[in-house]
């Protein structure tokens, strides 16, 4: 027989290799959890509705928005977020690229790029421009423009062909 | 922008689904992949006081071949079709129509199940379902129910899913030989389709034997435009009958007007993307009798 429904569940989840415990409320969005409860402020908030991609993370390695899932529905999964691709000293190769090729101005949507292209080479090494553009279709930018974006990751899709895929720590 | 308060349980067996939801039904709410719930509830158009959360129930995600049919459990990920060979081999009407649902990360998450209940006007599955002729099968505690497609598809985000009745699978003729074809026009790749045609053709000694078309975008349901359908039929394909079923389509559609597009503009697109799916469909489709493989089991 079923649980009966609560308002208040226990979820226990890996982010980025570490297992985290918490009672949290079930309406409570799975990025409110990541940015509130467990502090990581990487992954960030946009529009709430599914549409901005700027929470974009990965679930079970495939990139879905965090803000249209609730913290208890990742209970036993392994959730990536952005601080898991590089840090200042030592950049994943993606952030890299963006860098090089100004694929980034104000930074607010920047995580959700990151992590939507991240799954995305990885399923796609070689991936044409149509592809590329069709997958970021799916993540708003309001400064820079598009062009860049696109053109950092057909770099670091060469990038990463030559230099590896990164993400050890958690893979 | 947050949900309103609810009380949340996560059954793992369609059993415990069923049960919960002859309970709570009424004022409840089934969560299958979310992508389209979970923005109403943010905004609060939606205040269920109960989520039912299907995503533990293992046993609704497969895809599995019958007898001259795919059945496809209603939490399989959209993404899983995609990916899949045995529906790009036996179901390539939705496995073209399936690319076109928002965006990679929305269709990991997404299912066909909750897409074909929530039964948005402009969603792709709907329109693949009434053109493939597909059958929808709903669980209860009062027992197991099939529906067409036809019949399941009621107005604008209505069904004929009672209460208390789960969506668990759709059953849809395989189609391998048939030519098929799933056109859009939307303003951005992955938005809701302005119009979209899903056309599927059968050929026989150079002329079409059956043809069948729905829309989506168009209407509050799925729409068939049977008088379109006729024209092609005994007949060998060619333009001149591609442009005078894009007239009968334009004609016979009777789309709103809303910030996205005029019913006028709607019209129009449904007309031309029709002459450009037939012309698409004739071309894939496969003639049995040309086939050196015609003896084996044709499943389409």
């Amino acid at each position: 027989m079923a649980d009966p429904p609560t308002s208040i569940r226990r979820v226990t989840v890996r982010v980025n290799g570490r297992e985290h415990s918490r009672e949290v409320d079930v309406r409570l969005t799975l990025v409110d959890f990541l940015r509130e409860a467990l502090a990581l402020t990487g992954t960030h908030v946009g529009c709430e509705h599914g549409v901005c991609g700027a929470c974009t993370i990965l679930l079970n390695g495939e990139a879905v928005r965090s803000c249209l899932m609730f913290a208890v529905q990742a209970d036993g999964a392994e959730v990536t977020t952005v601080e898991a691709l590089g840090t200042p000293e030592r950049l994943h190769p993606l952030q890299e690229a963006f860098r090089d090729h100004h694929g980034l101005q104000c930074g607010f949507c920047t995580p959700g790029f990151l992590m939507t292209a991240v799954a995305f080479l990885r399923e796609t090494p070689q991936p044409t421009d149509e592809e590329i553009r069709e997958v970021l279709s799916g993540n708003l930018c309001r400064c820079t423009g598009y062009q860049g974006i696109v053109e950092a990751v057909r770099d670091a899709a060469e990038r990463l062909r030559t230099q590896g895929p990164g993400l050890e720590s958690t893979e | 922008m947050k949900p309103a308060p609810f009380q949340y349980a996560a059954p793992e067996t369609v059993d415990e689904a069923v049960m919960l939801l002859s309970e709570y039904g009424r004022d409840g709410k089934i969560l299958a992949g979310g992508q389209s719930l979970v923005p109403l509830l943010a905004m609060r158009l939606a205040r269920p006081s109960v989520l039912i959360d299907l995503n533990r129930i293992a046993e609704l995600d497969y895809i599995r071949q019958t007898d001259g049919e795919v059945a496809i459990g209603a939490m399989t990920r959209q993404r899983t079709i995609e990916r899949s060979g045995e529906v790009r081999e036996h179901l390539p009407l939705w496995w073209e129509a399936v690319r076109y649902v928002g965006h990679p990360q929305i269709r990991n998450r997404g299912t066909v199940g909750g897409s074909l209940a929530h039964a948005d006007p402009s969603a792709e599955l709907p329109a693949a379902a009434a053109a493939t002729g597909a059958t929808l099968v709903t669980r209860s505690t009062r027992g197991e129910r099939t529906v067409s497609a036809e019949g399941f598809f009621l107005s604008y985000l209505a069904t004929a899913l009672e209460p208390d009745e789960l969506l668990v699978e759709v059953r849809i003729p395989a189609h391998a030989r048939a030519g098929t074809a799933f056109l859009e026009v939307a303003r951005r790749h992955g938005d809701y389709a302005l119009a979209g045609v899903a056309a599927m053709v059968t050929m026989r000694d150079g002329r079409c034997e059956a043809v069948r078309l729905a829309f989506t975008g168009v209407g509050p349901v799925p729409v068939r435009v049977a008088e379109a359908e006729e024209p092609l039929i005994g007949r060998r394909p060619e333009e001149s009958v591609y442009a005078e079923i894009a007239r009968i389509v334009a004609g016979r559609l009777d789309p709103d007007s809303d910030i996205h597009a005029s019913a006028a503009y709607r019209k129009d697109v449904a007309g031309v993307l029709t002459a450009r799916a037939l012309a698409l469909a004739v071309s894939r489709a496969q003639e049995p009798m040309a086939d050196s493989r015609s003896s084996m089991v044709d499943h389409g």
